[in-house]
């Protein structure tokens, strides 16, 4: 007799549903299974019109983001024998309207992502074309260049999910990776999104989203950190400047 | 995108930091002292004593320091709870917020000042 | 594309990580509380001896001591989360080229507090 567990999806078609409604498919259990490849499966051999992104299988590329029994997770490093006997309940992930059963409408956070101005900016290209950085200065912002944009820190960000006008933790975490960068000059274009209400100071370090992302990029620090540039920018203005 | 106004909360913010720091280093052990160990008799709590600290300059400047600060760390963090409720909050709210905290501060300032040396 | 919105009703309630966050919340209300009692037993002390002591004597009661105790509480809860999240609220210290890790600043947090808590109490009570 092969173990099987119970997958539980958030359904939505927005041609025949008003409104999300679950479904629960019996899958087949084996200890290695993700729940990608869980969802795989009943696309597969059970229900082919259950719609999910995916790219890599090895949380690298971002595509994956669930709630998985209320938690943001990658669903190909989140599996199932950690939840197994009980029932595995799959969702959209929070904070984004529902496109279609567990894909969310990311154009938010892409406008954010571009309001960052996420590159490096230069003036003073070095004569050989690249630019040189001690261990010390890349460790002011590599975590940072971690983030693969799973959106799972929207997802845990209770700010966002109450005003989606907020900046949020993931382009707050960009625009910090480039300012700390010492190849950078831009911090003085990225500030009007720093000292925006709906920039840094949107957040009130719930600090979830620090402890949701597979990458440890911890934009909690890098909002919070921001909160102090802001403040010295705020009253140190006409001085140094 | 909208054109991004400059927030004021680094004001707010500033007090609501120092309020929070303070509170964090002696918040517990001020508890301790005037609304547990005082009342109960455990530590000398004559009115001699308390009024010879109100009339000291370090006396006056600790006891302001601790309600205003106190109170800025609250107020702050209670506008922001009233938001976490999803309850809409508006410039009038977080003016009757600070504001309080503010007349707190005076009237701290008052007190103090009404006690003498 | 009509996309479906999720309403953000109770959404504190759906995570314990949430919880503990109201939580520490929670405790603003009890430090403006405390704080006004201060105030209160300032203008008392503003007024006199018999009028302090009246003060005192409220403190007393046995909805204070609870309602202290509470504070006592959630105010160290307060101060537990504060200091542990204090290292994301500052730029990487270093001294010479090392960083110093989170964990020591976090103890050293503690450590003041415990330092100045400690002299705050010998302050009162044997001074």
């Amino acid at each position: 007799m092969s173990k099987t567990i119970q997958i539980e999806c958030l359904r939505y078609h927005p041609e025949t549903d008003a409104e999300p409604r679950y479904q629960t498919y019996e899958v087949p259990f084996t200890d290695d299974l993700s729940v990608l490849q869980g969802l795989q499966y009943i696309k597969d051999q059970l229900d082919g019109s259950l719609t999910f992104r995916w790219s890599c299988r090895m949380a690298i590329c971002g595509s994956c983001g669930q709630m998985v029994n209320g938690v943001p997770v990658l669903g190909c490093e989140t599996f199932l024998r950690d939840y197994y006997p009980e029932k595995v309940r799959v969702e959209p992930l929070n904070h984004f309207p529902i496109v279609r059963d567990l894909a969310i409408d990311q154009s938010d956070f892409l406008k954010k992502l571009e309001s960052v101005k996420p590159y490096v900016i230069s003036k003073n290209v070095p004569e050989r074309a690249t630019f040189r950085q001690t261990p010390r200065q890349m460790e002011d912002y590599y975590q940072y260049s971690k983030c693969i944009n799973c959106l799972l820190c929207y997802a845990a960000c209770p700010q966002y999910g109450l005003n989606s006008s907020f900046t949020g933790p993931g382009a707050l975490a960009l625009l910090h990776r480039y300012n700390a960068d010492s190849r950078d000059e831009g911090k003085n274009e990225r500030m009007k999104v720093v000292n925006a209400e709906d920039g840094v100071w949107g957040c009130t370090l719930v600090g979830y989203c620090s402890e949701v992302c597979p990458k440890g990029v911890d934009p909690a620090r890098a909002v919070n950190q921001n909160k102090i540039e802001s403040t010295k920018d705020y009253f140190f203005r006409f001085w140094l400047k | 995108m909208a054109a991004l106004k400059r927030s004021n909360k680094p004001v707010f913010w500033s007090l609501f930091g120092a309020g929070g720091m303070l509170s964090a280093l002696i918040g517990p052990m001020l508890i301790l002292i005037t609304g547990i160990a005082m009342p109960l008799g455990m530590v000398n709590s004559g009115y001699e004593r308390a009024a010879a600290f109100a009339q000291n300059g370090f006396g006056k400047l600790a006891i302001l320091l601790v309600i205003s600060l106190f109170l800025f760390h609250g107020v702050h963090r209670m506008y922001h709870c009233v938001h976490d409720f999803g309850i809409h909050v508006g410039p009038g709210l977080k003016a009757a917020f600070h504001g309080f905290a503010a007349l707190g501060t005076l009237a701290a300032g008052w007190l103090l000042l009404s006690i003498g040396v | 594309m009509r996309t479906y919105t999720r309403p953000m009703a109770g959404w504190w309630r759906r995570n314990p990580f949430y919880l503990w966050y109201m939580l520490r919340e929670a405790s603003c209300v009890f430090i403006t509380a405390y704080a006004l009692i201060l105030l209160w037993g300032l203008a008392r002390l503003s007024q006199g001896k018999p009028q302090f002591e009246a003060w005192l004597a409220s403190l007393a009661s046995p909805v204070s001591i609870a309602f202290h105790a509470i504070a006592l509480l959630l105010v160290l809860y307060h101060a537990w989360t504060w200091f542990k999240v204090m290292p994301r609220t500052m730029p990487f210290v270093r001294i010479g080229g090392w960083r110093v890790p989170d964990g020591f600043i976090v103890a050293f947090a503690f450590a003041g507090s415990i330092v100045l808590s400690g002299a705050l109490l010998i302050a009162v009570w044997r001074l």
